[in-house]
This record gives C-alpha cells, structure tokens and sequence, in this order.
C-alpha cells in the first residue's frame, strides 16, 4: 500500500481527501437549501479549478511519463497531442477522429525515429 | 396592527458576541474540548504537526473525518482516504439542509450562508437548532456564526494542548490519552443509538473490520461501512417486514 | 500524484452533474428515507472500524500497552457504560482505569 501522502505532503493531502471529501456535502447541502445557480460563483471556481488540475494531469502524463511511454522521446508525445488535437478542430470537434490521429501519429513518429 | 413592540433586532456584531457567550456556556464547549484533546495527542503520535492538526480543525471540523484522516494517510492510498471521508461525512447533507433556512432572513445573500454552511458541526447543529429560533430572524446568521466559531475555538484549543500533552507526558499518561478518544466514541455511539439499526451497525462495524483488515484488499475502512453497515440495513429492513 | 484520484476528482468535478443533482435533490430527501437509514449505517459502521483500528494498531504510547490489555479496557469500559444507567461518563472511566491498571500490570 503506498503512502501516498509521501508524494503530495500533508497539507494537499489535509485539503484534497480532507477538507473536500468533507466539505462537499455540505456544499451540497446548501444546494438543496438555496436551488442550484449554475452561475454561482462557487460551481463556477470549482469548474475552474478541477479543469485546470485535469489539464495538469494530461501535462503530467505526456511530460513526465514512465514505463513504456518514456522510452519514446518527448518531442513525439507532445507533436502527437498537438496533431490529435488540430484533427479533432478540423473533424467538426470529433473526439474519435482526435483520438484516432494522435495515435496515429504517435506510432509513425516513434516508428520513424528509432529507424 | 397593534403587535407587542419587539426589542430591535442588535446589529450583527452583538448577535455574534451573543453567540459566542452561548457557545462558551453550553456543555457541549467541555465536550468538545474533552473530544478534541484526544485527537490532538493521536495527531502528535501519528507524525503530524500541530499547525497541520490545528489547520485540520479549522478547514474539516468534523471529529470522524479528522481521525479518518489522522489514523489511515500514513498508510493508505489517497483514494482511500477520500472514500472513507466521503462516507463518514454524509450526515452534514441533511442537517445543513435543515437547519440553514432557520437561518435565512431578508437580505441574506447565499455567500452570507458559506460560513454557517462550514460552522455546521454536530455539537453546532444541536445547539443552533436549539437557541437559533429564540432570536429574531435579522440576528440569526451572526447568532449562529458567533455560536459555531466559540464552539470551533474550544476544538482548536483543546487539539493543540492534546497535541503537547502528547508530546510531555509519560508513557502510560500518554497511553491513557490516546486511548481516550476510542473510549468516548464508543460510550458516545452506544449511549446515541436510538435504534437497533444504530447499534448493530456499530458493533458489526467492530467486528467486521478486522476481518476485511486482515484480507488486505485496500479501501478497509470503505469496505467495513459498506459491509457491516448492509447487513445491519438488512436486518433493519427484515425485522419492519415481519412485524 | 494517485492517477485514480486524479480521474475522480477531475472527471466528476465540472461535468454536468451538478445539475443532475439539483434536481434530483430538489425533489427533497423524504422520498429517499429509506436510503438515509442504509447511509447512516454506513457511516456508522464507518466510524465503528476507525474505533476497531486505532484500538488494534495503535499508535505511539499506546502501542506499548499490550492487545489483550486494550480490548480488555475497551470491554470493560463498555460493560460499565451498561451497568452504570448507560453514563458514557462512567464507561470512559472504567476503561481508562483498566487499561492504567493492565499497563502497570502486563506492559509497558
């Protein structure tokens, strides 16, 4: 069982499995009371901050990858999103033709380099 | 309309005093602070600092997750942590729900709620339940805010003294110390179980984490919930079947 | 940091489920008492095995008073609260005082 506090410390530790597990439903709570705003300023924040962790996440996962994945050089990772993601705005916004070209150029980029 | 002239409503600042002084009164203040004097010590045995379990005091306030926390993050995966939290915490759905519109006057804006939304603690609810309908509806957001941050003073303070004594005291005064908290949560479950289903879900819990424990899945302490607290439903719902 | 997490937190956190539960909640929780009860057994039974951990991994100072002295304390304090009007005053006594007088006994 990794200790898994030991990567991220204490005090994230304290606020992500602590303080929101716990809070949220309290949160919720006021919800039931006042009817959900979707434009209130709290949904708004956490839409905000839990986008921006997912976007550090993909960024950690290309950047810094492990296993398999390192073994192909950082430069392929990276044109590969970024090539998943224009054929996913030219596809009309397709998130079958983006995943299908990211991998796609993914494998040619890795197979061309170590030739 | 010749109604009895009411006393004005005091401005938000004395409401709050107000509640602070019934905070200080309450009975509740000493159990909180009894509680919380055990949980500091488990945090200072546990490694982790003061200003880490006085923080925990002021953004969890919420006894169960706070030793959730305290005793499993060494250990455990964050996930789960986070489920265990999840799990314990549900409880603060219903009783801000109920207890939050006691408090809304005209003019309260939703963000003049955040704060009684995170004040909102067993020991709060109780009293605030209780003493919130005496005052005149301007007065009660302040009332309950004064309440819930006295009640909150008493957690903070007790934790870091806890905490200290932990740190001071000889072995076996140490030992006892620790040993506090299990003691009263137990007295406390058990003197509060209005029902069966209250009381066999607490001694199924008991019994069923060692087993799940020693399986080594992971998620033991979700997992003991869930089990023990289904088959306690379970028997819950046999027995209104078959009355 | 847990790739699991990660995906938990991030995944349910801005998606449309926000106001899928407000209206669902909307309905109010009467509907759904029965579902409170299982939840409140849940959290009970939660709890119950916090209580069961920190008594058999205990921590620090604790650890040093042998098992058999902590259940021991643990029961007794227990059968107290019983025998005494159900006091949880006089239970935590009687389970602190068991287990000072194991641990001057048997350990530490």
């Amino acid at each position: 069982m990794s200790a898994a506090m030991a990567e991220i410390g204490p005090y994230l530790a304290l606020i992500l499995v602590g303080f929101l597990p716990n809070e949220f439903w309290r949160v919720l709570g006021l919800v039931l009371v006042r009817g959900l705003d979707e434009r209130s300023q709290i949904v708004v924040w956490v839409r905000a901050v839990a986008t921006a962790m997912l976007a550090g996440v993909l960024a950690q996962l290309i950047l810094a990858s492990s296993g398999a994945l390192a073994a192909v050089p950082v430069g392929v990772r990276i044109g590969a999103a970024v090539t998943g993601f224009l054929a996913f705005l030219v596809a009309r916004r397709s998130v079958f033709a983006g995943v299908a070209a990211g991998i796609g150029a993914f494998l040619l980029g890795a197979y061309w380099l170590s030739h | 309309m010749a109604a009895e002239p009411e006393r004005p409503p005091k401005t938000a600042p004395r409401a709050l005093l107000d509640g602070l002084r019934a905070a200080f009164g309450s009975v509740l203040f000493y159990v909180l602070l009894g509680n919380y004097l055990g949980i500091g010590a488990l945090a200072h045995e546990f490694g982790f600092s003061v200003v880490w379990m006085v923080l925990s005091t002021l953004l969890i306030w919420a006894a169960p997750a706070q030793l959730i926390l305290i005793s499993t993050l060494g250990t455990s995966t964050l996930i789960e942590v986070a489920l265990a939290v999840t799990l314990s915490s549900v409880r603060f759905l219903p009783m801000v729900a109920a207890l939050l519109p006691m408090l809304r006057a005209e003019g309260t804006r939703q963000r003049d709620l955040l704060l009684p939304m995170h004040l909102t603690a067993i020991s709060v609810w109780v009293e605030g339940l209780r003493l919130v309908s005496t005052r005149p509806r301007p007065e009660r957001v302040a009332f309950y805010n004064g309440l819930g941050m006295g009640l909150m003073f008493a957690a903070v303070v007790a934790s870091a003294v806890g905490y200290h004594l932990a740190a001071t005291l000889p072995p076996l005064l140490a030992a006892a110390l620790l040993f506090f908290t299990p003691l009263a949560v137990l007295m406390v479950s058990a003197r509060n179980s209005r029902t069966l289903l209250d009381a066999l879900a607490f001694a199924l819990g008991l019994a069923v984490w060692p087993a799940v424990a020693a399986m080594k899945l992971g998620l033991e302490l979700m997992w003991t919930g869930l089990i023990a607290g289904s088959i306690a439903y379970a028997v819950h719902r046999v027995r209104e079947a078959t009355r | 940091m847990d790739p699991y997490l990660a995906l938990i937190l991030v995944g349910f956190l801005p998606s449309e489920v926000w106001r899928w539960l407000g209206i669902v909640l909307g309905r109010g929780l009467d509907e759904n008492a029965e579902i409170v009860l299982w939840v409140r057994a849940v959290a009970t039974a939660l709890i119950a095995g916090v209580v069961a951990r920190i008594v058999v991994i205990p921590p620090g100072a604790l650890a040093g008073v042998p098992l058999s002295v902590r259940l021991v304390a643990l029961g007794g304090g227990f059968v107290a609260f019983l025998l005494i009007r159900r006091s949880a005053f006089a239970g935590v006594l009687a389970g602190e005082a068991l287990l000072i007088a194991g641990a001057l006994a048997f350990g530490a």
